[in-house]
């Protein structure tokens, strides 16, 4: 469904990804870890087409075509979605602002249709509850003086408000306590029984533990350096990074 | 404001677009030229004025001549009076059916959905084209209850003790040179009073277009507002677009007796041939309240500042002050509270949006001098800037003397960043989505603070001038 050909990406003309290959199939949980700074939200930021992060060489192939000359919004309306790290605070833009908006933009419904917002709302409100999160969080700012855990859920739900066919969530559990990890393994779990394909990128193992990934590949340096089962993120607990290099 | 019916908006976008080229309409009686005693004579004849407003009239043209041009103004050098029409008297009687006004003036009207907004909402309805009033009307419900709202040469001649107190008192001619030149040309405005006790709940509005260019507008609205009354008025202004250009050099002067609430709501879109000069000002006595809300879409040139004089014990406002400066123009703006009684409380909200090489200016001053105890005043601007091109600036100027006054200023400069935008886009909004979504958040506190009619028509007139950016509501 999602497949990344030997990928060269440069930022700020320096070549940060080194020629990656990965594959993302509907249905499947795939993970890419790895240690800070070895490329992983460069490799979230080109499948989206951030720009700043220019593809040099390789391709990435949505449906089995290349969807390297869309825009970011393009492929988000494809069917890929990024839940962010760091979501940045939208000061004035309440929940219950972006989401119809976004919804009817992916629907190709009309934007000034506000009574489609309602509807929509009503529709999502289920969702919201999945992540533990209540219906006033609608009414707040999106990300404004939101804790980093409020954030992590506030992403998990628009990834399943949109109903993309790819999720990418890149660190979705940094700042969560136990049960928040666990959570977020359970929405991850639920995605991809629903058929969903998912890119889970993580520098800590922690959170694989609640979760059955399909593969587990780890980026080092630019570079898939291992690719298998859970067996791989249990040798990168036990012994660390640079052991994957040296081992 | 040109921006009652948000489907004619839609359709046909901005003040240029909506009312196209000017048309020529030919005038009863033209002043223009430089600007003399005897210019000052001549447009108090056609007006018959009694000898008093005559002797106000070249007064103000004597401290015209005097004051010297103000520093703090940029832009204004383009203006040569002397070949400005001072007074244009169109040839249309002044009506209260729209059925009596020429088509070609009607349809200027029809377009921006005036008389549509005054079936359904207003209580009445003054519209000034050029120099002169041309369409009048009030509820005859407001009419029984004792409220007065004429055109402003009427109550000249019907109420002369009633405007001998108030005209130009609030607003003194000897201020500046523009409100100088102001009190020297005035025509046209309405003349508006409360009786006490009574509540003029639904809106009246005065709307003021200017037709030709090469044109000065002078309109003078004055509001009284008698002891424990409330009003709440709007005025609106919009011009077609010109080869040249025109100027507007307004006053407003408001006046709230003790316990009286005035709303004043001003929507600005001319088009970007006027030079925009307004002068606007309130009284506030014991327990009154003004609330000022000024939107500032069009023009060339804006300066506006709207002020309360805080006399009264216990007496408070509030200016909402919004300017948008897109494409090479200037706003000037900002909002003077002079806290004079006991226990006065004032509050500024000013939001500025600058795009495509606009720059706005903020310009506020608190002043609470020595004797104003327990005065609390607080002030927020902010400015959101949408690319490199657009400036905005502000100068806050507080003069506090009295020990006990609590004043609090915040002020704040915000650009889109490409974070939020990637944000959005990363969610399957387009980047016309996306900027409009966030200014649209930018602008959600001013919607708070603005009734909700209000409001929604701000939101259209914006969502138009946005419109390159998309269309999200």
């Amino acid at each position: 469904m999602l497949e990344v050909k030997n990928l060269h990406v440069n930022v700020e003309d320096k070549e940060i990804l080194k020629g990656v290959d990965l594959k993302v199939d509907l249905g499947k949980l795939v993970v890419v870890m790895g240690p800070n700074a070895g490329g992983k939200s460069t490799l979230a930021y080109a499948i989206m087409g951030r720009e700043g992060y220019e593809v040099t060489d390789g391709d990435i192939l949505f449906n089995g075509e290349s969807i390297l000359e869309l825009d970011t919004d393009e492929r988000a309306r494809l069917g890929l979605f990024l839940a962010v790290q760091e979501p940045p605070p939208l000061p004035g833009v309440k929940g219950s602002l972006l989401i119809p908006a976004v919804i009817k933009r992916r629907r190709n419904l009309p934007m000034d249709n506000k009574l489609m917002d309602i509807k929509i709302l009503r529709e999502v409100r289920p969702k919201l509850d999945s992540v533990g999160l209540d219906s006033s969080y609608m009414g707040r700012e999106v990300n404004v003086g939101f804790s980093g855990g409020e954030k992590k859920r506030f992403e998990l739900f628009q990834a399943l408000a949109y109903d993309p066919k790819i999720v990418i969530l890149d660190e979705p559990d940094s700042g969560l306590d136990v049960d928040g990890v666990k959570l977020v393994a359970k929405l991850l779990d639920e995605m991809r029984s629903n058929g969903k394909g998912v890119l889970l990128i993580t520098h800590n193992p922690r959170l694989l533990h609640f979760v059955e990934p399909d593969e587990v590949n780890v980026l080092i340096d630019g570079r898939i350096v291992k690719r298998g089962g859970m067996e791989v993120a249990e040798f990168v607990e036990k012994h660390g990074y640079e052991k994957v290099l040296s081992g | 404001m040109t921006m009652h019916n948000p489907d004619e908006l839609v359709r046909y976008k901005t003040p240029e677009e909506i009312l196209g080229y000017a048309k020529d309409y030919p005038a009863e009686v033209e002043i223009r030229g430089r600007l003399t005693e005897s210019t000052i004579r001549e447009i108090s004849k056609v007006k018959k004025e009694p000898e008093w407003m005559l002797r106000l009239r070249l007064k103000s043209l004597e401290l015209f001549n005097k004051l010297p041009m103000p520093n703090w103004l940029q832009g204004i050098e383009m203006l040569d009076l002397d070949t400005m029409s001072h007074y244009v008297k169109p040839d249309i009687e002044m009506s209260s059916s729209w059925e009596d006004i020429p088509k070609d003036i009607r349809e200027y009207y029809e377009k921006i959905g005036i008389p549509e907004l005054e079936a359904k909402v207003l209580h009445g309805l003054s519209a000034q084209y050029e120099s002169e009033t041309i369409y009048h009307k009030m509820k005859k419900s407001l009419e029984d209850k004792g409220v007065v709202m004429i055109p402003m040469e009427e109550a000249v001649h019907k109420y002369p003790d009633v405007i001998r107190r108030y005209f130009l008192r609030i607003f003194p001619p000897s201020d500046h040179k523009f409100a100088a030149l102001h009190g020297a040309l005035w025509s046209g405005g309405v003349f508006v009073y409360v009786p006490k006790g009574v509540r003029v709940e639904a809106p009246i509005e005065a709307f003021f277009l200017i037709g030709r260019e090469m044109e000065s507008q002078f309109e003078h609205t004055l509001l009284i507002a008698d002891e424990n009354s409330y009003i709440y008025f709007i005025e609106g202004c919009t011009a077609p677009m010109f080869k040249t250009f025109s100027f507007h050099d307004g006053m407003v002067e408001l006046y709230a007796h003790k316990g009286a609430h005035i709303r004043f709501t001003t929507f600005q879109n001319w088009s970007k041939h006027v030079i925009n000069f307004n002068n606007k000002r309130a009284i506030a006595e014991e327990n009154a309240r003004v609330d000022w809300v000024e939107g500032s879409i069009g023009s060339m040139l804006t300066y506006v500042y709207p002020s309360t004089v805080l006399r009264g014990r216990n007496s408070s406002s509030r200016s909402v002050v919004f300017t948008l400066a897109k494409g090479p123009y200037i706003k000037d703006s900002g909002s003077k509270m002079f806290h004079i009684g006991e226990n006065t409380k004032s509050r500024i909200v000013n939001k500025t949006i600058s795009m495509d090489g606009g720059i706005n200016i903020y310009r506020g001053v608190i002043r609470i001098p020595y004797g104003a105890r327990n005065a609390t005043a607080n002030v927020e601007c902010e400015s959101l800037i949408l690319d490199d091109k657009s400036f905005a600036y502000t100068y806050p100027h507080n003069q506090i003397e009295e020990p006990t006054a609590s004043v609090s200023h915040e002020a704040t400069t915000l650009r889109l960043t490409e974070d939020q935008i990637f944000y959005l886009l990363s969610r399957g909004l387009d980047e016309d989505d996306a900027k409009n979504l966030l200014i649209m958040g930018f602008l959600d506190e001013l919607f708070i603070e603005v009734p909700f009619e209000v409001a929604n028509i701000l939101k259209k007139v914006l969502e138009i001038e946005f419109e390159k950016l998309g269309g999200v509501g």
